[in-house]
């Protein structure tokens, strides 16, 4: 799946997005092997409430089933307007 | 409905003017307006916005929508830029159109208060010393709940 990064997640991984072959049950699942990866990924992941994640472009949570979801967007609380 | 996701600046009288002239029997048009304002202490040189580009449309279509749902509304216009702003630069507008100005202001206000917490923008400051993501804040997650 296509995983998408913005906003100081951005820059803390170091990418705007890749792709990401994982068996991840859920959003949580999917963060807990990030972390495992590198350093930069535990940095960006460390706090789980400063965290927001879309679902194939839609708000969701962590607790999410990723079953048939194409694209995973990680990023700060939003602050348009 | 017109939904502008843009790095272009917009120019307010003639958004205003194009929305209130392709109203049918509205009889209140309300319009909002963000600005780049400064930091507390002056020395902001530019605001930087990022956005998800599809998601954004997607989400500020879905708040519209609501609003459209909730009030009798003519039509609603959102624009929002991303990129690099000046000090003084317009970042967004909104405009709602109602029969009554009670319809048009709400429905200004909601539309305001989701594309804060609900559109996927991220604003960075930069100054002289460097770039700081904007921090959303507390109130502007509780300003969902009055709806």
């Amino acid at each position: 799946m296509e995983v998408l990064y913005f906003a100081w997640v951005r820059e803390r991984i170091g990418l705007p997005r890749e792709t990401v072959e994982t068996d991840a049950a859920t959003v949580a699942d999917l963060v807990e092997e990030l972390r495992a990866r590198e350093d930069r990924y535990a940095a960006a992941f460390a706090d789980l409430s400063a965290l927001r994640v879309a679902l194939d472009q839609d708000l969701s949570d962590f607790d999410a089933p990723l079953a048939g979801v194409r694209e995973v967007a990680f990023f700060p609380p939003m602050t348009g307007g | 409905m017109r939904i502008a996701v843009q790095t272009a600046a917009f120019d307010l009288g003639d958004e205003a003017n194009a929305f209130a002239a392709g109203l049918d029997g509205a009889g209140a048009v309300v319009t909002f307006t963000g600005v780049v304002r400064d930091l507390p202490g002056g020395g902001l040189q530019a605001m930087e916005i990022e956005h998800y580009p599809g998601m954004t449309e997607k989400a500020i279509t879905e708040i519209a929508t609501q609003a459209a749902t909730r009030w009798a509304l003519g039509d609603v216009l959102v624009i929002h830029r991303h990129g690099r702003l000046a000090l003084g630069e317009m970042i967004m507008m909104v405009a709602t159109a109602a029969s009554h100005r009670k319809d048009a202001f709400e429905a200004a206000e909601y539309l305001m208060d989701y594309l804060k917490s609900r559109a996927p923008f991220w604003k960075r400051e930069i100054t002289a010393e460097g770039a700081d993501w904007v921090a959303a804040k507390d109130a502007d997650e509780d300003a969902l709940e009055r709806w």
